[in-house]
């Protein structure tokens, strides 16, 4: 298989995306970024939920230590923000393979009670344990040298900006290898058939906390890079809120395609962004007719819009 | 001695036994088929040689190893590989990638995580093979729910040979495929490698007298006896208890 | 001993509660094998109905809880045969999105009704008081809970095992396909179910609204401890249900009295702990 060249297309578009609204909005890089670290954070949501078929509603659990342990980290080990990537990915792993442990027995509405108690948990210890983490005050005081040495945070958020787009680049390019491997296929098995996928000897059930701990190291990844950026890490980190809307976004873009994620990301954040600005209030009714509409009318998501579009075309 | 050995099997659920001493040899090379009116306890049977229910007591050995304790994926990996009645195949997948699972995870690669499922050439060479196998090359691309039935049935078979398992268990290989596509469930199971040890489970007399060498007919969880195809036609038990009922 | 035994009434109490909102998602959970996150806006619907109708119409209680909770009825059934008939057929991620998508539909229209504040009921003096047992004195509107909750238990009861509507409902449940072939109209049996969980639901968000004030987010923030009423009882059960909802009632009664700081978090735990050792919630099936 040569690697063939229209499989870049995509990847340029957002790439050239990128430089075009950073030059479009310089005063917006702050929503941008956001924007950029929530594509992390549904990127891994993708691989849990789009490959493996694992329903969760906790997915918050593993941004949320990731963006705990990467503020801790900044401010009692080192303040460099690659290693507090590093420490975020780990502390996101963690959870997840300890909480995978305990989840990927369940299914259906267990597994979603079991993900959402878990993040619950965690968004409670959180709080009471103050003296750590500022409980609900958030914690504060995270300050960041610069990345690699060289490029210093600035207040417009230029650094913020680039670094966030870079980490959102390799972690997409890292899942699509991933998705592409007997790893990534296997995720796929699991979710068309897990009774078969025990039936030719692959042991589903450490699988699955397998493929969840890989995806809370990504979580815990899009949650530093939250903590470093904002400087800020709050309880809202954990949200049941956070969890669901990060699914919302992944099914508005479409399931078990990558790109999914990033126009889900981008197209919910930049409406929720303009209908907040007008009515913070009534924002419940466009996102309410919004995930209805997309659960009826484009289940496959907005990736599976060209296909369905097809579909008519040969009339079928 | 090698192959399947299945000694004094037994299983009730609360009152109810389903499996009674059942005791049979399976070979290398062999064609056996076990046959019995519906609730005779075959799949029940087979669901305890693959380690899906553990048996009340009993025995059941591998090559002379006891397989007590062992669950399905490990039996799997020890060398007994069973098809599905229904159809339970990755049905979004192709019929390539469905293959290429059974592949794969057959040689424990499903944890690489960074190369690519198709980059691997030995891999890709008994994938092409097996489909080559099963005539199924032509429809290689093709998600496997666009496929007939009868289709459906092959790649099944395809992907349990996959597994390179010793012990091959078809349960109801022909189930819900048309008779006018029989003959392509025949052809494929006469094409199974010749050292392999067969068991099906069938209803359709007419495929069992086919394929099978020797049939062992189960009725009530227990044996009621064991032959070739022109005993068993000849078995005045078996007549009545089996054929007379089923085929009067 | 005071203090278990206040945890206790309490307990049972916010148990009955929880099992009069839950049981109704829990039965059609079970019968229609759908994951409803949106059934605690019936609760509040009921809730926020008595407080239009006494607060600001001036209605008396009963009567503004009665025209209350037949409204959610009325509303539900409708409900149920043009959004949730699509519903039961899709995948379980969009069960879960569409649910969500009505529930924000449910908190949007409250909060553009009434607004976003607290919408306090009013309950009739009677029943503020305290009942004096004799060897004990109980807050009257905790006693009535209690007494209305199990009343409901009764009741259903009867329903489910003495009717002609309770077998149809049980077989239903069991398996769908065969009720249907049976000749039951499950179509009929959906939505009469429906509407009564919804009217169920609406009941325990008015008695409740004192332990569960109502307010336009209700739905979002007591949509986990419903789910898990329904997880730990086991889908379809109405016995689960009510065990369930006092276990977890006396138990969030208990973590509040003993260990204040730590409520959340051990209560959590304990959940946690039951379903990965019961998966399939405390009883299976009704």
């Amino acid at each position: 298989m040569s690697p063939n060249p229209r499989r870049l297309v995509p990847d340029l578009v957002i790439l050239a995306a990128a430089v075009g609204l950073f030059f479009v909005f310089p005063y917006d890089l702050a929503f941008l970024t956001r924007i950029l670290i929530m594509v992390v954070f549904v990127l891994s949501l993708d691989l849990v939920l789009g490959y493996a078929g694992i329903a969760t509603l906790g997915h918050a659990a593993m941004y949320g230590t990731g963006a705990y342990a990467a503020g801790l980290f900044a401010i009692h080990v080192s303040a460099d923000p690659l290693l507090g990537l590093a420490a975020g990915a780990v502390a996101g792993a963690a959870i997840a393979a300890v909480s995978g442990l305990i989840m990927m027995r369940a299914h259906g509405l267990t597994l979603l009670m079991l993900s959402i108690a878990v993040a619950q948990v965690l968004q409670e210890v959180a709080n009471k344990a103050r003296p750590v983490t500022g409980g609900a005050d958030g914690l504060r005081g995270i300050r960041m040298e610069p990345v690699l040495g060289i490029w210093e945070f600035d207040f417009i958020g230029r650094t913020g900006y680039w670094y966030a787009f870079t980490v959102m680049a390799l972690v997409l390019v890292m899942l699509k290898v991933v998705v592409a491997s007997p790893f990534g296929l296997s995720a796929r098995g699991i979710h068309e058939s897990p009774a078969r996928m025990r039936a030719i000897g692959t042991p589903v059930y450490a699988r699955l906390v397998a493929i969840y701990t890989l995806a809370g190291g990504i979580a815990g990844v899009a949650g530093a890079l939250a903590a470093q950026v904002t400087s800020l890490v709050s309880l809202e980190v954990y949200s049941f809120e956070h969890s669901a809307e990060a699914v919302i976004m992944l099914v508005l873009g479409g399931t078990g395609r990558l790109y999914g994620a990033v126009l889900g990301v981008a197209l919910f954040m930049t409406v929720e962004h303009l209908a907040a600005a007008v009515d913070p209030f009534n924002w419940l009714f466009i996102i309410g007719a919004l995930v209805l509409g997309v659960v009826f009318f484009v289940p496959a998501g907005l990736m599976g819009v060209p296909g369905a579009l097809a579909r008519l075309g040969r009339g079928r | 001695m090698s192959g399947l050995e299945v000694n004094g099997l037994n299983k009730s659920f609360g009152g109810l036994t389903v499996c009674k001493d059942v005791t049979f040899e399976l070979g290398p090379g062999d064609r056996k088929a076990l046959i019995g009116p519906n609730g005779a306890g075959k799949t029940t049977l087979a669901n305890l040689i693959t380690g899906i229910a553990p048996p009340s007591s009993g025995t059941i050995r591998l090559d002379g190893r006891d397989l007590r304790g062992l669950r399905e994926p490990q039996r799997v990996r020890a060398g007994i590989a069973k098809t599905f009645q229904i159809t339970t195949l990755f049905k979004r997948l192709t019929v390539r990638e469905n293959i290429r699972l059974g592949v794969s995870e057959r040689k424990r690669q499903g944890l690489k995580l960074l190369r690519r499922a198709d980059g691997d050439r030995a891999t890709e060479a008994e994938v092409a093979e097996l489909m080559h196998q099963f005539r199924l090359t032509r429809h290689a691309d093709t998600t496997v729910e666009n496929l007939a039935y009868g289709q459906q049935r092959l790649i099944e078979m395809a992907l349990t040979l996959a597994l390179h398992p010793r012990i091959l268990i078809l349960d109801e290989p022909a189930a819900g495929v048309p008779t006018s596509e029989n003959h392509l469930i025949v052809e494929a199971i006469e094409r199974l490698p010749k050292d392999l040890a067969v068991l099906i489970i069938e209803h359709d007399m007419q495929l069992v007298f086919k394929v099978a060498r020797s049939i062992i007919v189960l009725v009530n969880g227990a044996i009621l006896t064991e032959g070739t195809p022109r005993e068993i036609s000849r078995d005045r038990q078996v007549r009545d208890l089996y054929l007379g009922a089923g085929h009067g | 001993m005071g203090t278990i035994l206040n945890i206790l009434v309490d307990g049972v109490a916010y148990g009955m509660i929880l099992f009069m909102i839950s049981v109704g998602l829990s039965v059609t959970m079970g019968l229609m094998r759908v994951i409803n996150l949106a059934h605690g806006g019936f609760a509040m619907l009921g809730g926020a109905f008595v407080h239009y109708f006494g607060a600001v119409l001036g209605l008396p209680f009963v009567a503004a809880a009665a025209v209350a909770i037949a409204l959610v009825v009325l509303l539900s059934v409708p409900m149920e045969r043009v959004l949730y008939r699509s519903i039961y057929r899709m995948g379980e991620l969009q069960q879960v999105l569409a649910t969500i998508g009505i529930t924000f539909l449910m908190i949007a229209s409250v909060n553009l009704w009434l607004g976003s504040s607290l919408l306090p009921i009013r309950l009739p003096d009677s029943w503020t008081g305290i009942v004096d047992l004799g060897f004990r004195s109980l807050p009257m509107h905790r006693l009535i809970v209690i007494c209305v909750g199990l009343a409901i238990m009764a009741a259903l009861y009867l329903l489910v095992e003495g009717t002609r509507f309770g077998i149809r409902l049980r077989a239903a449940v069991d398996n769908r396909a065969t009720a249907s072939a049976l000749g039951i109209d499950t179509g009929r049996v959906f939505a009469l179910t429906f509407g009564l969980g919804a009217g169920l639901a609406a009941l325990g968000g008015i008695l409740g609204a004192e332990l569960l004030p109502i307010d336009a987010y209700y739905p979002l923030r007591y949509m986990v401890l419903f789910l898990i009423v329904v997880a730990v009882g086991g889908m379809g059960s109405i016995a689960g249900s009510f065990l369930a909802a006092l276990a977890l009632g006396i138990l969030q009664q208990a973590v509040l009295y003993l260990v204040p700081d730590f409520g959340t978090i051990f209560f959590f735990c304990c959940v946690i702990a039951l379903l990965a050792l019961r998966p399939q919630g405390l009883s299976g099936r009704v």
